[in-house]
C-alpha cells in the first residue's frame, strides 16, 4: 500500500523560503508603520499652528519646534503620546488612579467578564437556533434587531437601571460588553453547527445516533474553527462595550473614564494615550484568542 | 500489500438450502418532487439478495442505484412498494444497527485519528473502551492499516482513507455492508488493489455486500450477481449471475468467461440507454 502520503518533513529550502517571506513581511509591516508615523508628524504642525498657546513673534524654527511640545495640542506628536504612556505605566504606581495600568485593569476585568458571559450566551442561543427549528424564524430577527440599536443609547439605560437596584461598577459594564459580543458568536456558531456535510450527517444516521450524540461528536467539533473566528471579533468588541459602559458613569475609572476626563479638560495627550492603551489591549486580547486557537486546532489534528 | 490467503467464507459452501433473503424488495418506487416537477428515481424495482451474496449494482449516473441503496439504509423513503432488510423494515434495520455503510467519500472526521474514526460507531453504540480499542486494532488489521492508528485523515492517501472508512463500517460487525461507489474517486491501480483486498475481506467475513459501481470490470470481478439498471425511471433491466470461481485474480479479466459476462453487462447497459432515448 502507499505510504508516501505521510507528511514530509519541511525541507531546508522550504525553511529558507519561509524565512525570506517572513523577512519581506516584516519589511512591509515596518514600512507601513514608518509611513503612518511620518504622516502623523507632518500633520502636527499645521493642526496646532493656530492655537493661542503657540508662541508669537518668534522665528519660524522656534514656532515649529513649539508645535511639537505643547501642553494641550490639537494633535499631540507621537513622542508626546509615548512619553505619556511611559509616565503613566512605568513611572506611576499601578494602584494609583493616575496609572494607566490601573485604568486598563478596570476595563480589562469587565471586558473579560462580559466576553465570557457573551460567548456563553452566543453559544447557547446558537444551540437553541439549530436544535429548535421555529427559533430560527422567531428568535433571529430579535437578535439582529438588538444589534441595530446604537450601544451609546443603550449603555446609559443599562447603567441607570442596574444602578437603581444597587449594581454598579463591573457588572453593568460587563453586561454592556455581553450585549455587544454575543452576536458574532451566535451567528458564527449557527454557521458552525450546520457546517457538517450531508455525508457526515448521514453517517451518524446509519449508526442511529441520538441528537445529543450527533451534537457532541459531530456538530460541536466541526464548529470549533467557526467558534474561534467569532471569538476574535467578540473579544475586540467586548472591549469596546466595556469602554462605552464607562462613559456614562461620570468618569470614575477605566480607559473610558480616561478618554472622557481627557476631553473634559482638553488633555489631548491623555486621550491619545488612553486610545493607544485600549488598542494595545485589544490587540493583546485578539492575539491571546488566536494563540488558544492554534493550540486547540493542533490538538484537534489540524494540518500544521 | 497483497492478500494471498483464501479462506472459504461460511456462506460460500453452505448450500442454497440454508440461505435466507437478507434483502427483499417488491415493487419499490421513489419519486422526488422537485421544482421542475417529479423525478422518477426508482420505478417498480424487485430484488432479492440472499445471505453471503456480493451483489453489484451497475448503471449510468442517475439510474437510481445509489438511491436504492439509500432506501435500504433508511436514508431515503420509498414512495411505494415494500423493502425488507433482514426481515424488518429499513428503519428498524437502521435502528437495530444491522448494516454498515461505506460512502462515495471516506467521510472521516478530520479531528479524529484513524483509530478514533474507527471507534466512532462503537462510542455511539456504547461499547466499553477496552473493546473499542481491541476492535479498532482488529479491523484496521483487516484493511491493512496497522501502524496508522494515531495518524489524522489528512496524513493518509485517498485509498488509505477509504480503507479506514471500510474498517469503520466493519467495526461493529454488521452482517450487511452497503458500499456506494467506495472506490469511484481512486485511480485504477489503487482501485485494483482495493478490489483484491475487498474480495479477500468478503471471503474472510462472509458478509452480504451490496455494492454500487459504474465500472464493468469491477462489478464482474467482485460480484456473485450483477444488477444492471437504467435511468429515468431507475429500474432493473437485467440480473446476471456471475459464477466465476470463488478465488479470483486480476489476470482472470482476460479469460473468455470473464469477458462474456462483461459483454452481457455492456449489452444490458446499452439496451437501457436505447430505451431511454
Amino acid at each position: 500500500m502507499t505510504t508516501e502520503a505521510l507528511a514530509l518533513p519541511r525541507s531546508r529550502a522550504g525553511g529558507r523560503i519561509a524565512a525570506g517571506i517572513a523577512q519581506s513581511k516584516a519589511v512591509a509591516v515596518l514600512a507601513i508603520v514608518a509611513l503612518i508615523v511620518l504622516a502623523w508628524y507632518a500633520a502636527v504642525y499645521p493642526m496646532n499652528a493656530d492655537l493661542p498657546s503657540m508662541p508669537k513673534e518668534v522665528p519660524f524654527a522656534e514656532r515649529f519646534a513649539a508645535a511639537y511640545a505643547l501642553d494641550r495640542p490639537v494633535l499631540p506628536a507621537p513622542h508626546q503620546v509615548i512619553a505619556e504612556l511611559w509616565k503613566t505605566t512605568v513611572e506611576t504606581r499601578a494602584t494609583s488612579p493616575r496609572s494607566l495600568l490601573f485604568h486598563g485593569w478596570v476595563t480589562l476585568s469587565s471586558t473579560l467578564v462580559g466576553f465570557a458571559l457573551g460567548s456563553l450566551l452566543g453559544i447557547v442561543l446558537a444551540i437553541g437556533i439549530v436544535s429548535v427549528k421555529p427559533l430560527e424564524k422567531s428568535l433571529l430577527p430579535w437578535i439582529i434587531a438588538s444589534q441595530t440599536i446604537p450601544i451609546l443609547a443603550v449603555a446609559p439605560i443599562v447603567i441607570v437601571v442596574l444602578g437603581s437596584i444597587g449594581l454598579t461598577g463591573l457588572v453593568p459594564k460587563a453586561i454592556i460588553s455581553m450585549y455587544l459580543c454575543f452576536f458574532p458568536v451566535t451567528i458564527g456558531m449557527v454557521k458552525g453547527f450546520t457546517s457538517p456535510d450531508t455525508m457526515q450527517l448521514d453517517l451518524m444516521r446509519t449508526y442511529s445516533a441520538s441528537g445529543l450524540q450527533t451534537f457532541a461528536k459531530l456538530r460541536w467539533p466541526a464548529s470549533v474553527p467557526f467558534l474561534f473566528a467569532s471569538l476574535k471579533v467578540a473579544v475586540a468588541i467586548s472591549l469596546v462595550g466595556a469602554i462605552v459602559g464607562e462613559l456614562p458613569t461620570g468618569a470614575q475609572a477605566g480607559l473610558g473614564a480616561r478618554l472622557l476626563s481627557g476631553s473634559y479638560y482638553g488633555q489631548t495627550v491623555q486621550i491619545w494615550s488612553a486610545l493607544f492603551a485600549s488598542s494595545i489591549l485589544a490587540s493583546g486580547l485578539v492575539l491571546a484568542v488566536a494563540l488558544i486557537e492554534r493550540v486547540t486546532m493542533r490538538l484537534m489534528g489540524a494540518r500544521p | 500489500m497483497t492478500v494471498t490467503t483464501v479462506a472459504q467464507a461460511p456462506g460460500q459452501d453452505a448450500g442454497l438450502a440454508s440461505r435466507r433473503p437478507v434483502i427483499a424488495v417488491e415493487g419499490l418506487s421513489l419519486t422526488f418532487d422537485t421544482a421542475d416537477g417529479p423525478v422518477y428515481a426508482l420505478s417498480n424495482v424487485d430484488l432479492t439478495v440472499e445471505e453471503g451474496e456480493f451483489v453489484s449494482f451497475i448503471g449510468p449516473s442517475g439510474c437510481g442505484k445509489t438511491t436504492l441503496l439509500r432506501v435500504l439504509a433508511d436514508l431515503e423513503s420509498a414512495t411505494s412498494g415494500s423493502a425488507r432488510v433482514n426481515g424488518v423494515s429499513p428503519e428498524e434495520a437502521r435502528l437495530g444497527r444491522q448494516y454498515g455503510y461505506v460512502f462515495q467519500a471516506p467521510a472521516l472526521y478530520p479531528w479524529r485519528t484513524v483509530e478514533k474514526n474507527v471507534t466512532l460507531p462503537l462510542e455511539i453504540m456504547g461499547y466499553p473502551a477496552s473493546e473499542r480499542r481491541e476492535r479498532a486494532k482488529r479491523n484496521l488489521e483487516l484493511v491493512n492499516l496497522t501502524g496508522f492508528e494515531g495518524k489524522y485523515p489528512w496524513q493518509l492517501s485517498g485509498g488509505m482513507q477509504q480503507r479506514a472508512s471500510i474498517a469503520r463500517a466493519l467495526s461493529f460487525d454488521p452482517k450487511l455492508l452497503f458500499m456506494d461507489e467506495p472506490f469511484g474517486a481512486l485511480d485504477e491501480i489503487v482501485r485494483d488493489k482495493l478490489n483484491d483486498q475487498l474480495l479477500a475481506l468478503w471471503r474472510k467475513t462472509g458478509k452480504t455486500v451490496l455494492f454500487v459501481t459504474h465500472s464493468i470490470p469491477e462489478a464482474v470481478y467482485l460480484s456473485t450477481r450483477i444488477v444492471v439498471m437504467s435511468p429515468r425511471p431507475g429500474r432493473i433491466i437485467d440480473t446476471i449471475d456471475c459464477n466465476l470461481p470463488a478465488h479470483r485474480t486480476l489476470d482472470m479479466r482476460e479469460t473468455p468467461e470473464f469477458l462474456a459476462i462483461a459483454q452481457r453487462v455492456r449489452d444490458g447497459l446499452r439496451a437501457g440507454h436505447s430505451y431511454d432515448d
